[in-house]
């Protein structure tokens, strides 16, 4: 009797990775994926915070890939671990503050470790060579496979075939002849044999699987690190670089200001963490406030949130200062004039 | 299904997946038939956490949405 085999599949919610799946599910291979969470995935969490987005169908990409390949998908909370591969990223960061390859080697280190403690043969993952520019090149497969420890173990059903005959290839476990060639950007082969499958409905995500990618998401990180004089982040952070518009007027003290109301109820969360904003006398976003500002910041930072409320033409506008332990004052202020918030302050 | 127990777990505040690894950890826990009753306030558990379910072989038994918090009870599966 043969024995089956079995992969664990690094599932990102992307067609890459669930066309690699399904390669090696229907060479009889028993599969099952995983999943890992950063903190700075693009799962959902602007959609639950923004109000105009609650009614759009939410759902988690890689539980609905799981489930079109009927397969079971276990999601691993790596927050913790995930902060040492972004602070200090071995091979260094992409066009923003992405440190993919680093990302990559640790995601299937830790895929190498399920597969251990879970009994499975090999992993596999959706890479193409030359897909993307920093970790996803014929230089970095090689890297990858060793610096994670899989070796031959790791198998990339949709390059296989540019690549060295790794462990499953060899012993027979899967026919390498059945596997892919996909080299370059070119989505095309990826889109074909995504019909051939019959999916016909699956998610593209446009510059990666996280927000990392994102140029203003990136700057608003590094604003922090700056600011705090170490880099270091704990979820919550992650969390408010997501929502609201940042406002550094000066070195000692970032606002946050709600953009609309769901952002503006998921920041009151957040009320016992930081100094609130808020103007009583009109309508106005809640406005968080982090870092250390004195008296005279506190009536800049009150002009400022003035300024973005209903209240911005009038001479005066009442703002409440509340502390995280509940103390407060109104102040009563002249909003600013959109001239006087240099673009310079917006991060 | 004599020895069948109720477990709550509260996930109120945190964003998805975060709710799911929760559900999951908890779930791990438990014996077949256990049930559990998950309380979040971000909607996406109401997709999500049932998805999840169907994959992994468990049974949702009630869904309830409020103004701001959504209740899933579901039964685990062998
Ligand atoms: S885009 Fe983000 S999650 Fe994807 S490999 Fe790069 S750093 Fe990792």
């Amino acid at each position: 009797m043969t024995i089956q085999r079995k992969a664990v599949a690094l599932i990102s919610g992307g067609l890459d990775s669930m066309l690699a799946a399904k390669v090696i599910m229907d060479q009889g291979v028993h599969v099952e994926g995983i999943n890992f969470y950063t903190g700075f995935c693009v799962e959902g969490h602007t959609h639950a915070i923004k109000k105009r987005d609650q009614e759009k169908q939410k759902r988690n990409n890689s539980l609905w890939v799981a489930e079109q390949l009927g397969i079971k998908l276990h999601i691993v909370d790596v927050i913790e671990e995930y902060k040492n591969v972004l602070i200090n990223p071995k091979y260094g960061y992409g066009a923003n503050m992405n440190p993919c390859l680093d990302c990559k080697v640790f995601m299937v280190t830790k895929a190498k470790q399920w597969m251990e403690e879970n009994a499975f043969d090999f992993i596999i993952t959706g890479e193409v060579i030359g897909q993307r520019p920093m970790s996803q090149r014929k230089a970095t497969m090689p890297i990858i496979s060793q610096q994670s420890g899989a070796d031959e173990l790791l198998l990339r059903p949709l390059c296989a075939k540019y690549l060295p005959p790794t462990l499953p290839e060899r012993e027979g476990w899967v026919d390498r002849e059945a596997l892919h060639d996909f080299t370059g950007r070119s989505r095309k082969p990826q889109i074909e044999l995504a019909a051939q499958f019959g999916f016909d409905e699956y998610a593209q995500p446009a510059g990666g699987c996280c927000f990392l990618t994102d140029e203003s998401y990136s700057k608003k990180l590094v604003d922090l690190w700056q600011s705090r004089g170490t880099k270091d982040y704990e979820l919550d952070d992650v969390m408010l670089l997501k929502v609201g518009r940042h406002i550094r007027p000066k070195a000692n003290f970032k606002m946050i200001v709600a953009r609309e109301d769901g952002e503006g109820r998921f920041m009151e969360g957040y009320k016992k963490m930081f100094i609130t904003l808020d103007c009583t006398s009109h309508g106005g976003p809640l406005t968080l406030l982090d870092g250390s500002p004195d008296a005279e910041d506190l009536y800049l930072a009150a002009q400022i949130v003035a300024r973005y409320g209903q209240g911005r033409d009038a001479e005066q506008v009442s703002v409440s200062v509340t502390l995280p332990d509940g103390t407060q004052e109104i102040l009563q202020v002249k909003p600013l004039a959109a001239a006087d918030i240099p673009p310079t302050w917006l991060i | 299904m004599a020895n069948m127990i109720q477990h709550s777990l509260d996930t109120r505040r945190l964003l998805c997946p975060l709710p799911v690894i929760r559900t999951q950890d908890k779930v791990k826990q438990l014996h077949a038939g256990d049930q559990l009753t998950v309380v979040g306030t971000d909607p996406g558990i109401m997709q999500d956490i049932p998805t999840w379910c169907r994959i992994n072989g468990h049974t949702v038994l009630e869904t309830l949405s409020g103004d701001r918090e959504y209740t899933i009870v579901l039964q685990v599966g062998e």
